[in-house]
């Protein structure tokens, strides 16, 4: 019992790290329809600017204070983010407005290995560490009721609550700022939003620097926990099905998906993955996603698709 | 000009239904397959041969495949790799556990085993559409990278998890050298082009378009989605089995899964896209590019005498990959053979303006 | 575009792309740099590639080359990619007067696929401590070298280092072992070995597989502390290695009780991890740590004039000496050939093959060429092409490597047999036959 205890609590929050990386998948989805396959690699260009910076910073400053470095460096790689929205807005979306879904799908591909290059070229392609001060031992509760104690990861229950605030304060920035509501009008009718006055290109700035930001959150995480490298952009691939499975357009959605996820992929790695010689879980959270799919079509909390004839 | 249909007329409805109407567009092909067959393998050198002239003709028959699901039928299958791989690991178990096996049949039947698995992960289609239905073709994917790890069977019970085929012949001949490996894969890319070029222009080609454009009101006109949708994943799968089995036969030798992972789906998204949906001369477009272009971005430093580290020439490959795709899709978001359609337009009136 | 420029543009690529043997016979030998500098590999993979080049560079420059033949060099970048690493080697196979010296592909999966064509086109495969670990029988695999260790005396070296702390091999009955590994071809190789060691002594093996590249552990580590094994190896590559000792300090498995392959066990993998790593144990093929008389001349004739591969610190570091290792290897076996076949002449692939199973490297060999005792004395032959393969235990303490045990032999009376049986099923699956004695006597005069 013990152990599917633990089990259940690491796949919890694992699952709310991967819906932080499938809240930017979201964000842009909903305010412009693109869906878009670099977040993956925003998630590592945001984290190896933070790395860098945070090493930087105190070299040509001379600061000492670590908690000031980092704020700093956060600040600096969030600004990197914002221009990067902006310059993919210009440069990339702004040329192609209404092109079918797919299309905008293989531009995003191609702005992923366009960021994967860059990142590396200006950054570096060694492993970088990012130091938050998150606490890396873990800690035991319920001594008594188990034996041994339950494992829980300290640095993991940190990250879910960050992960949680992160979504508390977006869902106020949608439901209660102008800027929110002018977000939902985009997301709901381009044309419409544009025939009262909306600026479209300026929306899409915001939106795609409000997700850039909440990759830089994420791959302040994920680059604390496992090391600023490469492959911290493939996380973004276990992030899909977390996507799919709470639809693409709901951001309560990316966080019980994420959940459901993160459960469904741990419980079947431990309990049916040795029975199969092991590693099936990142194929079985993606069958999972498609089996709820086959269920609800657009996922658990998505737009129903309607098909106009 | 040049490129008149003045004087030429049909006299028979098999004469105006023929794939190249056009004379002047029967030479050009004419003269294309004489280049390809006589002239190049007597001027090309061997590794002309083996990294440009044989994966393009295999990543071509494999984007043909993905593009009859894609372009022709409108269903995004992120999972291309998987089925490359059952191909090429099928075709493998039957040459490996069947003594005096030959190759072609071989290659064959892992098509066909594609084919089954291709029209199994194809079911979520009649239900899940578009983005959604793209992601869940990656279960099929990472499941066939998992399932080539693990399961011994596939691998013959190769201890390492690597499997490797020698001395390829068919009919006797045997296919070891460039240029016969060139030869081989050329004549079976262009039986299945005419092949597939025919289907597209027939009846189930015509009801993939239906079902593309707009599946609601296809179903409506008696087009029956299920036959439709499931019909394009088997031949999609099929083609890019036989695709599959021929890259790890034919040029790689020796593969493991990671031969046929995700990227090398997205290399194959990326060669329909940039060639063309619906398009099967854009699928041969299409590679060229994808193959050619990495080559080029990795020889041209050297050309031109600018020293640059291993490292910075390969993020550069990376970054001028990713930004020629972004301007390709600005351009021309059709792809090259819409470039190429509007290029046979213009030459119609050429050298007039209009 | 119309079918004529379709030709011009065709014969223009054809002639883009064609080599042109406009080589005067220019006394240089070519040596192919495999290597990855970019992808989740490169943090290990870049120190080695260093090392290699480095050497190359010194040799050159202290000696003018090998015995006054120049070596000229080519890096390609592979990713650690079969297909990119395949496509490296038919570009860089003919290069140089005699063709490319030998290949050291810096990968398992890319040295499988060698393994097949590099008999065809007669180029050594030189693969020191990984590689197919058959491949110590020079019988049949007669052109890869995997000289120093495999896979398989590095896991039996482990288990013996186990087996004397406990007490004796004896003592290991009714232990658990678990293997947590890199699921490719690299991670799966020693599980042989494992599995007859386990039927051995009577303890329990279990496998773990992390799914390339190794970013994911949480679930393995999990299964770690349920399964609480009294020991667990690990045999990861790149950010594996330090993902899974982070892991592993976060589901609080001890690391006294980690023990790594040399793979594991290098500076990039336990240096950013903070006090993740301390108490981790790994094995190192090398006798020594730190800068030997080699790297010091590097020093002295490469970075001082600015033309390093890579930072100054970097030298001495375990990856970079065991990229020196390997380019000496490569350079001693082409002095060894030009004894043989006309010194002062480039080698070609045969001729250096020939060196490499005629590889006398005794230590006052060594000691001439700077490496002290960083390795052991090297010698290989005909049928043997590993030498005696040895490997030590050293431990992180937090700011360095300490070596806690001596030189440790695997135990070749058990591994010789096994490397038979797969060579022979091998060549079985290949239709080869094994080299006959005549073959090993005769030399390469072509």
């Amino acid at each position: 019992m013990g152990s599917f205890l633990e089990t259940l609590f690491g796949g919890l929050m694992v699952g709310m790290l991967y819906s932080l990386i499938a809240l930017g998948f979201v964000l842009i989805y909903k305010a412009s329809g693109v869906f878009n396959f670099a977040q993956g690699a925003m998630v590592l260009f945001a984290a190896l600017a933070m790395a860098r910076f945070a090493e930087w910073i105190p070299k040509l400053t001379g600061l000492e204070d670590k908690f000031l470095g980092n704020t700093i460096a956060f600040a600096l790689a969030a600004l990197v983010m914002v221009v990067l929205a902006w310059l993919i807005q210009k440069l990339v979306l702004g040329k192609l407005v209404n092109q079918e879904g797919i299309t905008l799908l293989m531009a995003t591909l191609g702005i992923t290995y366009f960021l994967e290059g860059s990142g590396q070229a200006l950054f570096g392609n060694d492993i970088y560490k990012i130091d938050i001060g998150m606490p890396k031992d873990p800690i035991f509760i319920l001594d008594g009721s188990f034996p041994g104690g339950l494992l829980v990861n300290k640095e993991d229950l940190y990250a879910a609550v960050i992960a949680a605030v992160l979504v508390a304060l977006l869902a106020i920035f949608f439901q209660k700022t102008a800027t929110g509501r002018a977000l939902r009008a985009v997301a709901d009718d381009h044309q419409a939003a544009q025939s009262i006055g909306i600026p479209l290109d300026r929306i899409w700035v915001i939106v795609w620097s409000v997700a850039g930001i909440v990759a830089l959150v994420a791959g302040v995480i994920w680059g604390s926990k496992l090391g600023v490298q490469f492959s911290l952009s493939l996380v973004a691939l276990k992030a899909l099905p977390v996507v799919i499975l709470g639809g693409l357009t709901s951001i309560p959605g990316a966080i019980i998906g994420g959940l459901i996820i993160g459960v469904g992929e741990k419980l079947s790695e431990i309990y049916l993955g040795p029975h199969l010689g092991g590693g099936i879980e990142i194929w079985f959270a993606y069958v999972l996603a498609l089996a709820f799919l086959l269920v609800r079509p657009q996922g658990l909390f998505g737009e129903k698709i309607i098909d106009r004839v | 000009m040049l490129y008149r249909e003045n004087g030429q007329f049909k006299t028979t409805y098999r004469g105006d239904q023929q794939i190249f109407p056009i004379l002047q567009d029967r030479t050009a092909i004419g003269l294309v397959l004489g280049v390809a067959f006589l002239l190049v393998p007597l001027a090309a050198n061997e590794y002309v041969f083996r990294a440009i002239l044989i994966p393009f003709l295999i990543l071509s028959l494999a984007a043909l495949g993905l593009n009859i699901l894609v372009g022709y039928c409108g269903q995004i299958s992120l999972g291309t790799g998987a089925f490359m791989a059952v191909g090429a690991y099928a075709a493998y178990n039957f040459m490996a556990r069947v003594d005096g096996m030959p190759l072609l049949v071989a290659l064959l039947l892992g098509g066909l085993t594609s084919t089954v698995v291709g029209v199994l992960f194809g079911i979520p289609s009649l239900r899940i559409k578009g983005l959604y239905l793209a992601v869940a073709t990656l279960a099929a994917q990472f499941f066939a990278d998992w399932a080539f790890l693990r399961v011994p069977f596939f691998t013959n019970n190769s201890s390492s998890g690597s499997v490797s085929v020698a001395s390829l012949s068919v009919f006797g001949m045997a296919i070891e050298s460039p240029v016969s490996k060139y030869l081989f894969c050329l004549t079976i890319v262009c039986v299945f082009a005419l092949l597939a070029k025919n289907l597209v222009r027939g009846h189930l080609g015509r009801e993939w378009m239906a079902i593309r454009d707009m599946d609601v009101a296809a179903a409506v006109i008696g087009i029956r989605p299920v036959y439709a949708k499931l019909t394009a994943f088997a031949v999609s799968s099929f083609i890019v089995g036989v695709a599959g089995a021929l890259w790890g036969f034919v040029y790689l030798g020796s593969w493991e899964p990671a031969a046929f992972s995700i990227d090398r789906s997205f290399q194959l998204l990326f060669m329909v896209i940039i060639g063309g949906l619906g398009s099967i001369m854009g699928s041969f477009f299409g590679a060229a590019f994808i193959v050619l272009l990495p080559l080029f971005l990795s020889q041209v430093p050297a050309l031109l005498g600018i020293p640059l580290s291993v490292t910075i020439a390969s993020h550069l490959e990376f970054m001028i990959f990713g930004s020629l795709i972004v301007l390709f899709l600005i351009v021309e978001p059709h792809g090259l053979a819409r470039l190429w359609a509007t290029g046979k337009e213009k030459l119609r009136l050429w050298p007039f303006p209009h | 575009m119309n079918t004529r420029n379709r030709i011009w543009l065709a014969v223009g690529l054809c002639s883009l792309f064609a080599n042109s043997h406009a080589w005067a016979q220019a006394k240089e030998q070519f040596i192919p740099l495999l290597v990855y500098r970019t992808g989740p590999y490169a943090p290990n993979g870049t120190p080695w590639a260093n090392g290699k080049q480095d050497y190359l560079k010194m040799v050159n420059a202290r000696d003018g080359g090998i015995n006054g033949v120049k070596i000229t060099f080519e890096e390609c970048e592979t990713g650690y990619a079969t297909d990119r690493g395949v496509e490296c080697y038919e570009r860089l196979k003919g290069k140089g007067p005699t063709g490319a010296t030998a290949f050291d592909p810096q990968s398992t999966g890319i040295t499988f696929a060698l393994t097949d064509k590099a008999p065809g086109d007669k180029i050594p495969l030189i693969t020191p401590g990984y590689g197919l670990s058959a491949a110590a029988d020079g019988g049949v695999f007669k052109w890869n070298f995997p000289i120093l260790d495999t896979y398989w005396t590095a896991a039996d070296i482990l288990i013996q280092h186990i087996g004397k702390k406990e007490g004796g091999l004896e003592k290991l009955k009714g232990k658990k072992i678990a293997l947590v590994y890199h699921d490719s071809p690299y991670g799966k190789e020693p599980i042989p070995l494992l599995q007859e060691r386990a039927r051995m002594h009577g303890f329990e093996l279990q496998l773990l597989p992390v799914t390339a590249p190794g970013v994911e552990q949480k679930s393995t580590w999990l299964q770690v502390r349920q399964a609480r094994p009294d020991y667990v190896l690990l045999w990861g590559w790149g950010v594996m290695n330090s993902t899974a000792l982070k892991e592993a300090q976060a589901s609080g498995y001890p690391r006294e009780k980690m023990f790594g392959v040399y793979w594991s066990g290098t500076e990039p993998d336990v240096k950013d991890v903070g006090t993740a790593a301390n108490g981790y144990s790994a094995l190192n093929m090398q006798n020594e740590l730190g800068t030997t008389k080699a790297a010091q001349d590097i020093l002295k004739y490469v970075h001082a004039k600015g033309e390093g591969s890579g930072p100054k610190d970097e030298v001495g570091s375990i990856l970079y000496n065991n990229g020196m290792i390997i380019s000496m290897l490569t350079v001693e076996a082409v002095r060894r050939a030009q004894e043989r076949f006309g010194p002062g002449k480039p080698m070609t692939g045969e001729q250096v093959r020939w060196a490499f199973e005629n590889l006398a490297l005794d230590q006052k060999k060594l000691d001439s060429l700077g490496f002290g005792k960083l390795v052991r004395p090297i010698s290989t032959s005909c049928v043997d092409h590993m030498g005696v393969p040895t490997a030590r235990v050293q431990t992180w303490d937090g700011a360095k490597w300490n070596f806690v045990s001596p030189p440790i032999e695997a135990d070749l009376s058990l591994l010789k047999p096994m490397v038979k049986v797969a060579a022979d099923k091998y060549a079985a699956e290949k239709k080869l036959t094994r080299r006959t004695p005549a073959d090993c006597q005769s030399d390469a005069m072509k």
